[in-house]
């Protein structure tokens, strides 16, 4: 293999080709990226950032010693326009062709957005630098009338930076209970109950109707009639992952690029991060995983995918999580489903510092923490032994 | 070229990310606190200490010369 070109200049694309370098790969690595700024970390823009306390530059991925270490040769501020699978060929938005040996799929995934508004001024998603620093500069002028749309992560983030610089905010979920399709009815409500506990108006059950004003956002209304004044809507309700550029490329897409159980998509094809799906082995099921460790896990397992011809291991990771609100610490290992066993194994939910985990067909599936990083890390290594629920539940008294 | 680890302690939040990927450096023990048990871990461990460097969501653990 003499050259590699990556797609995508952010965390996944980026620890691949730092992989490549580390793994003694010599040849040519062209990263395209449609973002001018270069490589950053996007937790703190709903963070840090947001909150006015980081400046961008304290988020760049690599200083400029060790970017000029990875010898790249860059395309950035260009799409990749199309791709074409059986000669590894990426065609760019100017048109130029770049054809290699191997190919890093590493396009993430982009926000959501209400039919509606997008023309709207006060109306945001929140996935990039530019977003956060616009967000953030309505915060600063604005006396502050926040509307945030969707209860998930990214949403709830939002609502807490924005609580914390003292601004009202109203936040609107559809689901009864926010994130129930991920934790729980349970341990959904608790993560509710956090949101109320910092004097966020929440609105369960309802969803947006419209969102109304001249030029700028003015009102949000919602389907049970309610309109909400707003100087500034947040809108969270999700990613779709950027396979448009890779359509008629011969790979299979359904949402997100389907590889198989090593991250390879095609011969000298292989897919990392948000973007990428593929059956883990450990959980028996096809995922796709949006969480920031699975983009540097994964882009180190493509990369090596790529260099090692057949002889490599299946990747299959116990997909982890971590969500910052208020001055709760919220993680996630496994994966865990509305249906699953749930068991409180320390501390509880009142005191909103604990650890639940969550079983399935016999097996410890999942591991929630509030505040509780170390017992979330050891469940996790037990969900990757494949021990069953009854061994977790046996641990779990062995600590009590 | 030997090296030494440094943990920002205000940043680290004891996910214990660092101890799964190098166990023979890094411990979170009962009391939630970030142990760092070899600061100069030589060249064997540096492709764990590289990795762990990457993947501590904080960004809290650095490599200084000597
Ligand atoms: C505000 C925010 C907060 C977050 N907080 C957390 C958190 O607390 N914990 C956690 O675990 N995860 C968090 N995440 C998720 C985490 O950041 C993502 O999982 C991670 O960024 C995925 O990396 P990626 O490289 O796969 O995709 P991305 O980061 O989406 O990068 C993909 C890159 O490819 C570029 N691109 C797309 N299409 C093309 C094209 N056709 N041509 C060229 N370039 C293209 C994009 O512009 C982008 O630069 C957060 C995400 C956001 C947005
Ligand atoms: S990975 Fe980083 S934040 Fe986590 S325990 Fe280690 S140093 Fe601390």
């Amino acid at each position: 293999m003499k050259s590699v070109t990556v797609v995508g200049a952010s965390l996944a694309g980026m620890r691949a080709a730092e992989s490549l370098r580390r793994e003694g790969f010599d040849g040519t690595i062209t990263v395209v990226g449609d973002e001018t700024d270069a490589p950053y970390d996007r937790p703190p823009l709903s963070k840090q950032v947001l909150a006015g306390e980081w400046e961008p530059q304290r988020i760049a991925l690599y200083d400029d010693a060790a970017l000029a270490d990875l010898r790249l040769t860059w395309r950035l501020g260009t799409r990749a326009a199309g791709f074409e699978a059986d000669s590894r060929a990426v065609t760019l938005a100017d048109g130029e062709r770049l054809a290699a040996d191997g190919v890093v799929i590493a396009t993430g995934a982009r926000t959501r957005t209400l039919r509606g508004s997008e023309d709207l001024a006060g109306v945001y998603t929140l996935r990039t630098l530019a977003d956060s620093l616009a967000i953030r500069s309505e915060f600063e002028a604005t006396p502050g009338r926040v509307v945030v749309v969707g209860a998930g992560f990214i949403g709830a983030e939002v609502a807490a930076t924005a609580r914390g610089r003292g601004l009202d905010v109203t936040m609107v979920e559809m689901a009864e209970t926010p994130l129930e399709r991920v934790l729980g009815a349970l341990l959904g409500r608790v993560c509710a109950e956090v949101h109320v506990d910092h004097g966020v108006d929440l609105r369960l059950g309802v969803g947006v109707a419209a969102i109304g004003g001249g030029h700028r956002v003015e009102q949000v209304v919602l389907t049970d009639g309610t309109r909400l004044d707003a100087d500034v809507v947040i809108v969270g309700v999700g990613v779709i992952p950027n396979t448009d550029w890779l359509e008629g490329s011969g790979l299979q897409i359904d949402n997100g690029v389907v590889c198989d159980e090593t991250c390879l998509a095609a011969p000298g094809v292989v897919a990392a991060g948000d973007v990428a799906r593929w059956p883990n082995r450990l959980f028996g099921q096809s995922m796709r995983v949006e969480h920031w460790d699975n983009a540097i896990e994964q882009g180190m397992a493509a990369a090596r995918r790529l260099l090692a011809g057949d002889a490599v291991e299946p990747f299959t990771p116990v997909p982890w999580f971590w969500s910052d609100q208020y001055d709760r610490k919220i993680q996630l290992a496994g994966r865990s489903g509305p249906d699953d066993e749930v068991q409180i194994v320390t501390g509880s939910p009142a005191e909103r510092r604990f650890a639940a985990i969550y079983g399935r067909a016999g097996r410890i599936v999942a591991v929630l923490g509030f505040n509780r990083p170390r017992h979330v890390m050891q469940y996790r290594r037990l969900i990757a032994a494949g021990a069953s629920w009854d061994e977790a539940l046996e641990f779990a008294r062995s600590q009590a | 070229m030997s090296y030494r680890i440094v943990v920002d302690f205000d940043l680290c939040e004891s996910n214990a990310i660092c101890m799964q990927v190098a166990p023979e450096v890094f411990e979170v023990r009962d009391d939630d606190f970030l142990y760092i048990l070899d600061e100069t871990p030589g060249d064997d461990l540096r492709g764990k200490v590289d990795e762990a460097v990457q993947r501590c969501p904080k960004q809290a653990i650095s490599l200084a010369e000597g």
